[in-house]
């Protein structure tokens, strides 16, 4: 894929993988198993919402036409996000919602802490901030895999089978396209590969914990990154962009 | 101090003289934390410098304040109280200045903060910042909380997560009492 501007791209797929997560969490609050999970699952969306909005109002800037963080995550279709398919899974179970969170936050973790290096000071400085918030959502996440893997036979085969179902699109997580190799070559972006190997010691570390079955390696969904989604991305934004598009530019 | 004590207050405390810096730290040690009211914007560490600046207009106040968590709520609340309290001292050229890094940290909270988190029953963080490793052992890196009611360590955690971003839950196992615990970050 071509980009006119690799850092509007590279910052459109850091904030969309936020804001897209952030939202689907945020449709548990109300239907949560717990009023602590309620409470923990509203929080991480909140921190994730949080680190979306500096992400998109850092593109909305390096882009320079007028677009700031709002009109990013309101008034584009689906198409034009660039978040993992992972990300806008639905939430399914408690065990999916779970799965997909670990293995989004293994990798995210990993990811922001290698971009506190970044070259760009501006993305360095978010990638630290977020870092820190992203440190506990993995423990977290970690932990309710092994609550669940290790728990009693429903939710060690609910686990299971959510941690088999994701798998497909962890692949897209490690791939390097034209947008990440041009800002290798500036030093802003770095090989997403080199994540893979900590990233699997990490989940197979605690599938294993879990008693939980590490899924073979397989065809990989992919296509987030560059815009081509799953039917489940227009459903969420249906929801989400609501407001502004029933009632353009309203504010409160 | 409430928006309705505003016509009250205003008449005494405006001087004709600018105040010093030292002053305006003093003012913004009385603006509490909305939420966790008990301490104040300082105690928490997130107003991080107090400067005037010189412009063609005159000299401005410039409060640099930090957010704690990203998606923290309350931080716009913090800015625009910081201005109320400010303005009714009769601050009016004064400029709010948002700043990420270095990021927010526990580390910053003033030991008289702490004192009085736990006097409100809130257990304040233990450990210094940079001590979560979710990639090493999960468990290992936790040391007991102690419980602000009665002082036990015998306390357990009920959730990584709690009534506002920055909280955990946990409860003590020998007073049953429940309570929020400021996550170290």
């Amino acid at each position: 894929m071509k980009a006119d501007n690799p850092l509007l791209e590279y910052l459109l797929r850091l904030g969309d993988n936020c804001l897209i997560l952030g939202h689907r969490l945020s449709e548990w609050v109300g239907h949560a198993p717990a009023i602590e999970e309620e409470l923990a699952i509203a929080n991480v969306a909140l921190d994730l919402i949080g680190q979306g909005r500096l992400w998109l109002t850092l593109a909305g800037q390096v882009e320079g036409k007028g677009r700031d963080e709002d009109k990013l995550a309101y008034l584009r279709d689906a198409g034009e996000f660039r978040n993992l398919l992972l990300a806008e899974q639905p939430n399914g179970d408690f065990a999916q919602t779970m799965a997909r969170q670990f293995y989004f936050d293994a990798w995210h973790y990993l990811l922001l802490r290698e971009l506190t290096q970044c070259k760009d000071a501006r993305v360095a400085e978010v990638a630290a901030k977020a870092s820190k918030e992203v440190a506990y959502h993995l423990r977290r996440s970690s932990d309710w895999v092994m609550i669940l893997g290790d728990g009693t036979n429903e939710s060690h085969k609910r686990m299971q089978a959510a941690i088999d179902d994701l798998w497909t699109y962890t692949g897209e997580m490690f791939e390097m396209d034209d947008v990440d190799h041009a800002l290798l070559s500036q030093g802003i972006a770095f090989d997403l590969a080199r994540l893979r190997e900590p990233w699997l010691h990490h989940v197979s570390g605690i599938l294993t914990e879990a008693t939980l079955e590490l899924p073979q390696p397989g065809w990989a969904q992919r296509g987030g990154r560059r815009g081509v989604h799953s039917e489940h991305l227009g459903f969420l934004l249906a929801e989400m962009q609501f407001l502004q598009r029933a009632y353009p530019n309203a504010t409160w | 101090m409430r928006p309705g004590n505003v016509a009250a207050v205003r008449p005494s405390v405006v001087t004709p003289t600018q105040p010093t810096v030292e002053q305006s730290w003093d003012w913004l040690r009385e603006v509490p934390d909305p939420e966790i009211p008990v301490i104040s914007v300082v105690d928490l560490g997130i107003v991080r410098d107090v400067r005037w600046e010189r412009e063609a207009a005159g000299e401005r106040l410039v409060v640099t304040v930090t957010p704690t968590y990203s998606g923290c709520p309350a931080t716009s609340v913090i800015s625009s109280d910081i201005k109320t309290a400010l303005q009714q001292r009769g601050i009016d050229a004064l400029r709010i200045e948002t700043r990420i890094s270095p990021p927010w940290t526990t580390d910053w909270m003033s030991e008289a903060g702490r004192q009085r988190l736990r006097e409100f029953g809130i257990a304040p963080p233990v450990h210094t910042a940079g001590a979560i490793f979710p990639l090493k052992q999960l468990s290992s890196s936790r040391i007991p909380i102690e419980c602000p009611h009665c002082g036990s360590a015998n306390t357990a955690r009920v959730s990584e997560f709690g009534s506002t971003p920055c909280k955990a839950q946990y409860q003590c196992r020998d007073c049953l009492e429940p309570f929020d615990y400021i996550k170290c970050i």
